[in-house]
C-alpha cells in the first residue's frame, strides 16, 4: 500500500508549489505543538497550552471547511451561501454520537435519553437518533446527511439554471431555514442550546491531553486527505471541466457537457467535506448549537477564502488561519473593533485584494522577477 | 337586643340628620363610619339623590377599587395615587388639584367588602348606562354584555326603551337575548336561541354552548346546535378576513423593505446586502428625531419620513460613491463587499447608542384598533402601514414612469449602452437610483419602528425575506414585487395559525426554493433583450 501511494500523492502535488508549502508549515506546527503539549512541563518556556492545541484542532477543522467552499467557488464558480449548513449538520450527526457516549453520567442520570430530552418530558428516543450510538453508522452520516440535502438542493436548484446571485442567495435561505428549525426545541436536537456536556469519544475522556492531541492529528490528517481530493479533482479533467463551468458557463453546455451533472457533482463532494469538518469541530470545541447555521456564520467562511485567496485550495486555508487567528486576538483584546474589522475585511478585499493574499504574495514575485514565475494560481 | 335598638335609633338619628344638611359636601362625610350595613345605606343614598352629579362617579369608582380615603385631623376625603412605602401621594377627591404626600398613619381607608362593591358596581354601571356621554353609554352596555346576570334585566329593559343610538341598542339587544335564551323557557326561549344566531360575539357562542349542553328539551338542543353553527360560521369568516388583514399588513411592510430592492437590484443588478442596515438607519432616524423633540411625538413621525428618506439615500449614495461604483459587473463581489459595510454599519449604531433595543414612542392617532364588529377588529396601525405602502408604491410608479428621472432610469436598465450613447450620464443615473432605493429603505424603517423595538439586527430580519420577495416577483418588475410581498405575508399569515411562526417560515422558503423550479426568473420574468444574462 505505502509503496503505491507515495507516488500518487506526489503526483498530486506536482506543480502545486503553494500547496506543499502551507501543508509543510502545518505539519511542521502540528507536531512540534503535540509533542510540546505532551512532553515539556509546563512551566517550560517551550510548553504549550491544552487551550492552544484546542484553537490550532479548530483552526484545522475550519480550514477544511473553507477548502470545501474554494472547491465549488473557486473551481466551478458557485458562491455558497450557506456551507454552514453543511458544516453544522456534519457536527449534529457526530454530537448526536458523542451524546450518546454520555449514557447515565448527565445531570439527570437517565441511561436511555439525553437531558434535554428527559428535561423536555419525553419518553423515547426520538426514532432519528437510532443507531447514534454506533460510531462507525454516525461517521456514515456525517457524511451522508450533508451529502444528501447537498444533492437535492443542488438537483434542483442546478437543474432549473439558477446561477450567481440568484443561488447565492437561495442558499443563504436555506441555511436561515435549517437555523429557524433548529432553534424549536420540537426538533430534538436540543433547541437553543444546541449538543453539549460531551465526556468522550471512542472511549476516550475528551478532556484527556492526549485525546486533544489525537484530534488535533486527525484533524490534521484530514485536511491533508482533503486537500489531495480536491487536488485531484481539479486536476484531473473533471476538473478542467469545472474551471470551464466557471469561466462561460453556456459555451460549455453548448459544446455538449452536462453542465448540471459536474455542478452537482462537485456541490456533494464539497457538502462531505463540510460535514466532516464539522464533525472534527465538534469534540474539540465541545458544543454545537443553531447558530452555526446562522447565516453571518457562512458568509464569513466565504471571506476567508476570498482573503486567502480564491481558486487556490492552499489560500482557503491560509485564510482560514489568518481571519480566525485575527477573530480569536481581536474578541478578546478589543471586542468592539473586531466587527469593524471585519466589515472591512470584505470591503477590502473585494476592492483592492481580487486574488487574496496568496495572490499579493504572488504579485510582488511577478514584480520581483518578471515573469518567469510558474504560480499554481488559477 | 339592645344593640339592635341602638342600631335602629342610630339609623333614624342618620335619616333625620339627612334630611336637614343635604349637599353633597356634607352627605359623603357620612361614608367616614365603620359599619358596613350603614355605608351601604349611604350609598344608596348617594346614588338616589346625586346620580346626575359628575363627582359621584370618582367617588365610587376609588371606593370599589380601595382607594378612597380620609384624613384623620380634617376629615377630607383623598384618593391615594401612588404608595411609596409609607408615604401616599395622595389628591384630594373633591379638589383634584390638591396634591399632597401624607404619612399612612394620619389616612383611614373607607373599607368595603364584596357585597358592597358588588352593589356599587351595579349602581356605577347603572350610571355610565344613562350617562349622556355615547362613548361611556357604548362602554358600560359592552361590560354589561361581558358578563351579563340576570339581576340586570331590569336595567337593560329600562334602557333599551330610553336609548336612542342604534349601536348601543344593538349591544343592549344581544345581552337581553341572551339573558331571554337563559331564563326565559318555551316557545320565548326557543326564539330568544334562534335569535342568538344572529350574534358574534364570544358572550353568545358561550350561552348557546351551555345551553345545548344542559338543556334536556330536544327541540331547543336542535335549535341551539343550528344556532351555533350559524354564529361559528360567522365568526370563522371575520376570523378569515382579520387573518388576511394581518398577512396584507405583513406583505405591505415586505412590500416597503423589498421595492427599494427590487429597484437596485432590477436597475444596477446589484445585490445590497446592506440594504437591512438602510432600514435600520431610517428606524434610528425617527428615534433620534423623537430624543430630540419629545413634545412633538404625534407629528414627529411626518418629520421622520422624509428625514429618513434623506438620511438613507445620502448613506447610500456614500456607499455606491464608495464601494459599489468599482465593483459593477462583479455581483458577488458587490455582495460581500455591501456584507461588509453592513456589518459595519451595525457595529457603528451599537456604538453611537447602544447595542440594547431602543423603544419608539407610537403616536395616539396610531394606537388602538378600528373596532368593527365584536369579532373583527384591525389595529389602526397596521391600517396606515397598509394605505402608507401603497402611497409609497404608487409614487415610486410615478417617479419611474412620469419624470425625466425615471425615464432615464428605465432607459439604462433596459441598455446601459445605448442609453450611454444617447447621453445619459450612467454613473449619475447608478448613484441616483441607489440613493432611491435606500432612501425607500429608510422610509421603510419608519415603518417599522412603529410595529417593533428598534435595535442593530432590525435589518437582518427582513434582509432574507425581502430578498425571497423580488426572487420570487421577478426582478426588475414592481408589480411582481407588489404581488410577491402581498402573495408571502399572506401565505405566511395563514400558515402561522396551523405551524407556528418559525415553521411557517421555513415553509416559505421552501416553496420559495420550489418555486423558481418552476419559474427560476419569478412571476413577472423580464422578456426580450434585457432578458440576458
Amino acid at each position: 500500500m505505502e509503496n503505491t501511494r507515495k507516488p500518487i500523492i506526489l503526483k498530486i502535488l506536482e506543480n502545486d508549489r503553494g500547496g506543499k508549502i502551507v501543508l509543510s508549515i502545518l505539519f511542521a506546527v502540528v507536531l512540534y505543538v503535540s509533542i510540546a503539549n505532551l512532553f515539556f512541563p509546563p512551566d517550560s518556556a517551550l510548553y504549550v497550552s491544552t487551550y492552544t492545541v484546542t484553537l490550532l484542532g479548530k483552526y484545522l477543522a475550519f480550514a477544511l471547511l473553507a477548502l470545501a467552499l474554494d472547491l465549488v467557488w473557486g473551481y466551478i464558480g458557485i458562491l455558497s451561501l450557506g456551507h454552514g449548513a453543511f458544516f453544522a449538520l456534519g457536527g449534529y450527526a457526530f454530537a448526536m454520537y458523542l451524546m450518546r457516549q454520555i449514557g447515565d453520567r448527565g445531570v439527570y442520570g437517565n441511561p436511555e435519553l439525553p437531558d434535554f430530552m428527559v428535561f423536555m418530558n419525553l419518553k423515547e428516543l426520538p426514532w432519528f437518533w437510532y443507531g447514534f450510538d454506533n460510531p462507525f453508522f454516525a461517521l456514515f452520516m456525517v457524511a451522508l446527511v450533508p451529502a444528501l440535502l447537498a444533492f437535492v438542493f443542488g438537483y434542483l436548484a442546478f437543474r432549473s439554471r439558477v446561477t450567481g446571485v440568484y443561488l447565492s442567495i437561495i442558499t443563504q435561505a436555506l441555511t436561515y431555514a435549517l437555523m429557524l428549525a433548529f432553534f424549536r426545541n420540537d426538533m430534538g436536537f436540543g433547541g437553543n442550546n444546541g449538543l453539549t456536556d460531551f465526556k468522550d469519544v471512542l472511549g476516550f475522556d475528551l478532556q484527556a491531553d492526549s485525546t486533544r492531541i489525537g484530534l488535533l492529528i486527525i484533524s490534521f490528517f484530514a485536511l491533508f486527505v482533503g486537500y489531495l481530493i480536491c487536488r485531484f479533482i481539479i486536476n484531473s479533467r473533471l476538473g478542467r471541466v469545472c474551471v470551464a463551468i466557471r469561466d462561460a458557463e453556456s459555451r460549455t453546455r453548448f459544446i455538449g457537457y452536462r453542465v448540471e451533472q459536474y455542478k452537482l457533482f462537485i456541490f456533494v463532494v464539497s457538502a462531505i467535506l463540510a460535514g466532516v469538518a464539522g464533525a472534527l469541530y465538534v469534540p474539540q470545541v465541545g458544543i454545537i448549537n443553531p447558530n452555526v447555521f446562522s447565516p453571518l456564520f457562512s458568509i464569513e467562511l466565504v471571506i476567508w477564502v476570498a482573503i486567502g485567496g480564491r481558486g487556490t485550495l492552499y489560500g482557503a486555508i491560509v485564510g482560514a488561519f489568518v481571519v480566525n487567528y485575527a477573530s480569536t486576538y481581536f474578541t478578546s483584546a478589543l471586542p468592539e473593533v473586531w466587527l469593524y474589522a471585519l466589515g472591512g475585511l470584505f470591503v477590502v478585499v473585494t476592492l483592492f485584494l481580487p486574488k487574496g493574499i496568496v495572490g499579493l504574495i504572488s504579485k510582488i514575485k511577478l514584480s520581483k522577477q518578471k515573469g518567469e514565475v510558474n504560480h499554481a494560481a488559477a | 337586643m339592645k344593640s339592635t335598638i341602638l342600631k335602629i335609633i342610630f339609623l333614624n338619628l342618620l335619616l333625620i340628620s339627612s334630611l336637614f344638611a343635604s349637599s353633597f359636601e356634607t352627605d359623603i362625610d357620612k361614608l367616614q363610619t365603620n359599619s358596613l350595613k350603614k355605608k351601604t345605606q349611604v350609598v344608596k343614598e348617594l346614588y338616589e339623590k346625586y346620580s346626575e352629579d359628575e363627582r359621584l362617579n370618582p367617588l365610587f369608582r376609588n371606593m370599589v377599587s380601595g382607594d378612597l380615603y380620609y384624613k384623620e385631623n380634617n376629615k377630607t376625603f383623598v384618593i391615594i395615587t401612588k404608595k411609596e412605602g409609607k408615604n401616599y401621594h395622595t389628591t384630594q377627591l373633591l379638589d383634584p388639584s390638591k396634591m399632597e404626600v401624607i404619612n399612612k398613619r394620619d389616612l383611614d381607608k373607607v373599607k368595603t367588602n364584596n357585597k358592597l362593591r358588588s352593589i356599587i358596581k351595579g349602581l356605577l354601571a347603572e350610571m355610565n348606562l344613562f350617562s349622556k356621554k355615547y362613548e361611556i353609554r357604548l362602554k358600560s352596555a359592552k361590560n354589561i354584555l361581558d358578563n351579563v346576570s340576570k339581576d340586570d334585566e331590569k336595567l337593560l329593559n329600562k334602557a333599551l326603551n330610553l336609548e336612542t343610538n342604534s349601536k348601543i341598542k344593538e349591544v343592549l339587544l344581544e345581552a337581553k337575548t341572551i339573558l331571554d335564551a337563559k331564563y326565559k323557557d318555551g316557545f320565548e326561549q326557543i326564539k330568544a336561541v334562534t335569535a342568538l344566531g344572529e350574534y358574534i360575539s364570544s358572550q353568545s357562542l358561550a350561552t348557546l354552548k351551555q345551553i345545548e349542553a344542559s338543556s334536556d328539551n330536544e327541540e331547543l338542543k336542535k335549535v341551539a346546535a343550528k344556532s351555533i353553527s350559524s354564529v361559528e360560521s360567522s365568526r370563522s369568516f371575520y376570523s378569515v378576513i382579520e387573518t388576511a388583514f394581518f398577512g396584507l399588513s405583513q406583505g405591505s411592510v415586505l412590500l416597503l423593505a423589498a421595492i427599494g430592492l427590487a429597484i437596485t437590484f432590477g436597475v444596477m443588478k446589484v445585490i445590497n446586502m446592506a440594504h437591512g442596515e438602510m432600514m435600520m438607519i431610517g428606524a434610528y432616524t425617527t428615534y433620534t428625531l423623537q430624543q430630540i423633540m419629545p413634545n412633538l411625538i404625534e407629528y414627529s413621525i411626518f418629520i421622520a419620513i422624509p428625514a429618513a428618506f434623506i438620511v438613507s439615500g445620502i448613506v447610500g449614495i456614500i456607499i455606491e460613491r464608495l464601494v459599489i461604483r468599482h465593483l459593477y459587473g462583479r455581483p458577488l463581489e458587490t455582495l460581500l463587499a455591501t456584507f461588509g459595510i453592513s456589518l459595519i454599519l451595525q457595529q457603528l449604531v451599537r456604538t453611537i447608542y447602544s447595542p440594547l433595543n431602543q423603544e419608539v414612542k407610537t403616536p395616539s392617532w396610531m394606537s388602538g384598533a378600528w373596532e368593527i364588529n365584536s369579532a373583527l377588529s384591525l389595529t389602526y396601525n397596521r391600517l396606515y402601514i397598509i394605505i402608507f405602502a401603497l402611497l409609497v408604491f404608487i409614487a415610486i410608479l410615478a417617479v419611474l414612469n412620469k419624470t425625466s428621472l425615471g425615464l432615464k432610469v428605465r432607459a439604462v436598465t433596459q441598455n446601459r449602452q445605448m442609453a450611454q450613447a444617447m447621453g445619459i450620464k450612467t454613473s449619475w443615473i447608478d448613484a441616483m437610483t441607489f440613493g432611491i432605493g435606500s432612501g425607500i429603505a429608510g422610509i421603510a424603517g419608519v415603518a417599522l419602528s412603529q410595529l417593533t423595538n428598534v435595535g442593530p439586527n432590525l435589518g437582518q430580519a427582513y434582509i432574507v425575506d425581502s430578498f425571497m420577495v423580488v426572487v420570487f416577483g421577478g426582478v426588475g418588475n414592481l408589480w411582481g414585487t407588489l404581488i410577491g410581498a402581498v402573495t408571502l405575508g399572506e401565505i405566511n399569515k395563514f400558515i402561522e395559525p396551523v405551524a407556528g411562526a418559525v415553521l411557517a417560515k421555513v415553509i416559505i422558503l421552501i416553496f420559495i426554493i420550489l418555486f423558481i423550479q418552476k419559474r427560476p426568473r419569478g412571476l413577472f420574468p423580464q422578456k426580450g433583450r434585457d432578458a440576458q444574462d
